[in-house]
């Protein structure tokens, strides 16, 4: 296991390599300076701020003092927010962006695993066909959609929940975003629990619980979740990722202060430091994210440790 | 029912009848799934409706109507689906709209389905030390979010269409690659690329005439399923402000633009969400109904 991990942990180190030098050099292509504003600036103040950015070097320079900035967890400096580092406000956002997620992932797992041992054992009845159609729903609506639809049912008309805003983090705050946020994973969860749990109950090793006696429920939770629960594991690592993303258009439209937002803003704005400095940042978080769901994989099925 | 009809079933039809072929046993298959023919009928419509529809609409996408802004949706008034706080006709914008959906969605899946084809090919006929070197590339590329990617490169390149077809195919085309691959794998043991070789026929000549024909069904069936898939992020890409710009539209724009006045112009919201759900699920029901048409294993 820890010769695994250890070896896991080396394939990581290319891909976040490739993944920031990719960034950095995408983002120095860019026609135009991040100082080219709507009134041009005089040819001294210009050359000033390049040599201040460290923008008047060599490409290669400003590459590999960059890629040192980020061994040392320095992102940069933000072009638009002299005041803030790229870090110190990634730093201010991430706590956001970090309890939506989670909660997220939490309770997309839940109910997504859920939903699938019901849409399972209830194979082709009613319980499993709402619930299909319900997962239908969260596959096809977009959270750009659902998002609205929500505000304008729960927020306003019924006046349940606020329409948005952090609110201190009160739980009242926190229903519809993390809702919209795991809709759709919720939906395919369920689906690869659903396919694998009946592919599961058909095996002989089901079928000799069964006959020596075990109920249905015995057997289900002390023999057939377990390998059903592979793919649901190994799509975990994207979900991450996925959520991470998603939580984007979840800040936006909910208005709470995640990174996310610090990084549509920037990215309208062409703010590129800050952009550069957030694409980074996120690699590095999924990666890691990756890294720990491929743990958990090889500590739940011993034949990928090899 | 006759014995003749009997068959007709490709499921109890023997497998030496004459004229049968995988593909009209999958396209019976698929007729028979009622989801699957459903999404194909709502596609065509809306197809239709998106490229002939703009030609019998009174009203273009961008000219504005000064006798009527913020029009609910009405038929006497012209305007079906209402007019926006410029005037323009809803309808036509939808349509529009639309069109530039649909038409990301075919660009984007053929360069993700040329790029994932030739690639997954190569890899899997050359095999050896080029087939690990070429299947890392693509695990590396697997673990980034490439979503981040294509909002750099709108940053960057400015919000231009076409650079958004290209860039949303360019990403798309790593599980295909991994597909193909895998398929080529298998078929490179088989006995009638070993005859071909035997032939004398070079390997170029090998991967375009008998590999790559063997790959339709999975590749049709894999490339429909990445079709909602490139909908859905260029709707995405447009609700976040990185698509189409004005006066061009698409449903992500119309949507994001309707979702700030819904309350007061719900119309603005309804119509283009109702055509992006259709789509999607339509796109969907003709995906899942061309796996299982054309994958007989998962069926029972």
């Amino acid at each position: 296991m820890l010769g695994y991990a250890f070896r896991r942990l080396l394939t990581t180190i290319p891909v976040l390599w490739i993944a920031i030098t990719a960034c950095f050099f995408i983002l120095r292509l860019a026609p135009g300076g991040p100082f080219d504003g709507e009134r041009p600036l005089p040819a001294a103040v210009k050359a000033n701020l390049a040599a201040y950015y460290g923008l008047d070097d060599p490409l290669l320079v400003q590459y590999f003092s960059y890629l040192g900035g980020v061994l040392r967890g320095d992102l940069g400096p933000s072009f638009t927010t002299a005041d803030f580092s790229v870090a110190e406000q990634i730093a201010i956002g991430l706590p956001y962006t970090l309890i939506i997620g989670s909660l997220a992932f939490v309770l997309a797992v839940v109910l997504g695993v859920l939903a699938g041992v019901l849409g399972a054992l209830y194979r082709d009845r009613v319980a499993d066909w709402a619930i299909a159609a319900l997962i239908l729903l969260g596959l096809v609506l977009p959270n750009f959609l659902i998002a609205p639809i929500l505000q304008l049912v729960f927020g306003l008309t019924l006046d349940w929940l606020p329409v948005g805003g952090w609110g201190g983090g009160a739980l009242t705050h926190l229903v519809m975003p993390v809702t919209v946020l795991a809709l759709p994973h919720i939906a395919r969860i369920s689906r690869l629990m659903r396919g694998a749990l009946i592919e599961v109950m058909n095996g002989q090793f089901i079928r000799t619980a069964t006959a020596k006696g075990l109920s249905r429920a015995t057997v289900i939770r002390r023999h057939a979740l377990k390998p059903a629960l592979t793919p649901v594991v190994s799509y975990l690592g994207p979900a991450a990722g996925y959520l991470l993303t998603g939580s984007i258009v979840v800040e936006t439209i909910f208005g709470l202060p995640g990174i996310g937002r610090y990084f549509i803003n920037a990215a309208l704005n062409r703010d590129y430091g800050m952009v550069l400095g957030t694409v980074v940042f996120y690699m590095v978080l999924i990666v890691i994210l990756n890294l720990l769901v491929d743990l958990l994989y090889a500590w739940l099925d011993p034949k990928v440790r090899t | 029912m006759s014995a003749e009809a009997g068959y007709d079933d490709p499921d109890t039809r023997p497998l030496d009848s004459a004229r049968s072929t995988r593909g009209r046993d999958a396209w019976r298959r698929f007729r028979r799934n009622r989801a699957a023919m459903t999404g194909l009928v709502l596609l065509c419509l809306i197809l239709l409706a998106a490229c002939i529809g703009p030609f019998f609409t009174p009203f273009d996408n961008e000219t504005p109507d000064w006798s009527a802004f913020r029009a609910p949706p009405s038929l006497e008034g012209g305007h079906w689906f209402g007019t926006d706080q410029n005037g323009r006709d809803l309808l036509a914008r939808t349509l529009q709209g639309t069109r530039v959906s649909l038409a990301v969605a075919a660009v984007a899946t053929l360069v993700a389905v040329m790029i994932g084809v030739v690639f997954g090919a190569i890899a899997g006929y050359v095999g050896g030390r080029l087939d690990q070197a070429m299947m890392r590339f693509v695990d590396v590329l697997y673990a980034l979010p490439y979503i981040l990617f294509v909002i750099l490169l709108m940053v960057i390149f400015g919000r231009n269409v076409y650079l958004l077809f290209a860039a949303i195919g360019c990403l798309e085309w790593l599980t295909m690659a991994r597909i193909v691959r895998g398929q080529t794998l298998s078929l490179r043991q088989r006995e009638f690329i070993e005859a071909a070789r035997a032939a004398g026929l070079s390997s170029t000549a090998i991967v375009r005439r008998h590999i790559v024909p063997n790959l339709v069904g999975p590749v049709v069936i894999y490339a429909a399923l990445t079709v909602p898939e490139i909908v859905a992020t260029e709707s995405f890409l447009s609700y976040l402000g990185f698509g189409v710009q004005e006066p061009l539209t698409s449903l992500g724009t119309l949507i994001a633009e309707g979702t700030d006045v819904f309350e007061v112009l719900p119309w603005l919201l309804w119509f283009p969400a109702a055509f992006l759900v259709t789509l999607l699920l339509s796109l969907l029901f003709i995906g899942d109904g061309l796996r299982d048409a054309f994958d007989t294993r998962g069926r029972g």
